[in-house]
């Protein structure tokens, strides 16, 4: 098929379902309509239909395939469906963007050894240290200036463990709303922690000023205390299950929170942790495939792809299950608005790191994101020094998707943007070339998520 | 229609002339940190 149109069928839980790419059109279809668009190629002539009616006459009747030739024709005429790729002259608008967003490395340094974790335990190579202050408001700093006509400032605490520099993260927050009105911005805090520092305080603090807040955590307790260990090898769960309880049961509803777990070769039936997660009281989950060297033990292989895709499957009839019976639970991967997604030009560029979004670290250093920190090519300058190298911005300005020979073909590639480019670089050696493994389990969630939100859209018109 | 029924407004081409503002949230802040899923952002425009 040329790339110049794409449309994605699939069948999933007895839907027939065919994505349009390029206008992002969702429809369902009966089997007769799905067969004869597996058997389609344009132009949609007279010789096309012919053609595709002689295929198919020996089951169905030539009334019923004339009737759903038309109507396939009709919908190419309203546009929505075989509709033309015309976004790449947008790619040409992905230049050096402001830097509005930011991973502040609070803490090189953790209270856990997780063994899966990509910070090599929390320092990322580099040594264990915490940021202080200076640096701290020297990052504010650097966003104010670089961020050019954006009025919302996106800020993370991350680690390592940011709960083990928390008069750090309070000072920080402190100097940073005293910036807001002058500069005319509005910072949006985050915090990821681990829990185990978690105290009533922290948990009040992180309630008022964080617009957002990760808690790690992998599911069921057997599962999270395999991976997730202190220094002396004993799990974590028993320490931070009722404090994550508390401060999302205080946490006020219009404000953003994650219970978010990685699972791994050892808990590919990961359904389970996402259930347990929902029967603890939480309603937001996130729970993610691990991303490791495939030498590891735990790590996600090729092999492990069937049971991963069914894992999804049972997951949607799980999460199905639940609202039936009245409940709620919002599952990040499977978070879709098929109407009122964002436009189309965040979507041509990606995740914005390097661009507008960078990470720092304790020593003021700067990075196109956390998971580049350690990396030396990538570094891209120092706040301290002052320095900030717009090469490797206008570089990472250009990682859209049209910069990506794998993902432009891709019929994803308006919902995942090309992918995370430190997955790309570090398992694929290139930020331009998509990592295989993360794409096809991208692409199953996908898949998982508009159907869910078929069946949200059609709920609504009942 | 008899054998296709449209779900959604399919209206992603006409995101493009309007759209770029650079309000909505950075794809990597919110839960994800090892992968990226830009479709399951807000747009945030004039928000």
């Amino acid at each position: 098929m040329s790339v110049n149109f794409m449309i994605h069928c699939f069948r999933l839980k007895g839907f027939n379902i065919v994505l349009d790419v390029h206008t992002g059109g969702v429809h369902i279809v009966d089997d007769i309509t799905y067969e004869m668009l597996e058997n389609i190629s344009l132009p949609l002539d007279d010789d096309c239909k012919k053609e595709v009616i002689e295929k198919l006459k020996c089951k169905y009747t030539t009334d019923e395939l004339e009737e759903c030739f038309d109507e396939i024709v009709e919908l190419y005429n309203d546009g929505i469906l075989f509709s033309e790729d015309d976004y790449e002259k947008f790619a040409d608008y992905a230049v050096a963007s402001p830097v509005k967003a930011m991973c502040v490395h609070i803490a090189h340094d953790c209270n856990l050894r997780c063994k899966y974790c990509f910070a090599s335990t929390g320092d990322f190579g580099e040594g264990r240290k915490l940021m202080d202050l200076d640096t701290g408001k020297a990052a504010i700093d650097f966003l104010l200036e670089k961020s050019g006509d954006r009025k919302n400032l996106e800020l993370d605490f991350f680690g390592g463990e940011p709960l083990m520099n928390f008069d750090v993260v309070k000072e920080i927050v402190k100097y940073a709303r005293s910036k807001e009105k002058e500069f005319g911005k509005t910072f949006r805090f985050t915090i990821t922690t681990n829990g185990l520092l978690l105290s009533d305080d922290k948990i009040d603090f992180i309630n008022k000023e964080m617009s957002n807040v990760v808690l790690s955590i992998d599911g069921r307790k057997e599962v999270n205390d395999r991976m997730r260990v202190r220094v002396d090898g004993s799990g974590s769960y028993d320490s931070i299950i009722d404090k994550y309880k508390a401060l999302v049961s205080k946490r006020d509803k219009s404000k953003d929170y994650y219970v978010r777990g990685t699972y791994t070769k050892y808990n590919l039936d990961f359904s389970n942790d996402v259930i347990h997660l929902y029967e603890c009281g939480f309603d937001q989950v996130s729970v993610e495939p691990v991303m490791g060297n495939e030498k590891e033990s735990y790590a996600i292989t090729e092999d492990d792809m069937d049971k991963i895709y069914e894992e999804y499957d049972i997951l949607v009839d799980k999460l199905s299950e639940i609202k039936e019976k009245g409940g709620f639970c919002n599952f990040f991967h499977f978070m879709l608005d098929l109407n009122q997604g964002p436009c189309a030009i965040k979507r041509l560029r990606g995740c914005g790191s390097g661009n507008e979004y960078v990470a720092v670290t304790p020593d003021g250093d700067i990075y196109p994101c956390h998971q580049f920190v350690g990396i030396e090519k990538f570094k891209m300058g120092n706040l301290h020094e002052k320095t900030f190298n717009m090469d490797i911005k206008n570089m990472f300005a250009k990682t859209h998707i049209y910069a990506k020979d794998d993902c432009k073909v891709c019929w994803a590639k308006f919902y995942c943007s090309g992918g995370c480019n430190a997955n790309n670089y570090i398992y694929e050696g290139d930020i331009l070339k998509a990592h295989k493994l993360s794409c096809k389990i991208q692409r199953k969630r996908l898949e998982c998520a508009i159907l869910m939100n078929i069946k949200k859209e059609l709920e609504k018109q009942l | 229609m008899k054998h296709i029924k449209t779900i959604n407004k399919a209206n992603l081409k006409n995101t493009a002339a309007k759209g770029g503002c650079g309000n909505c949230q950075a794809s990597c802040q919110s839960a994800c940190k090892t992968s990226c899923t830009v479709a399951n952002q807000k747009c945030e425009k004039d928000a």
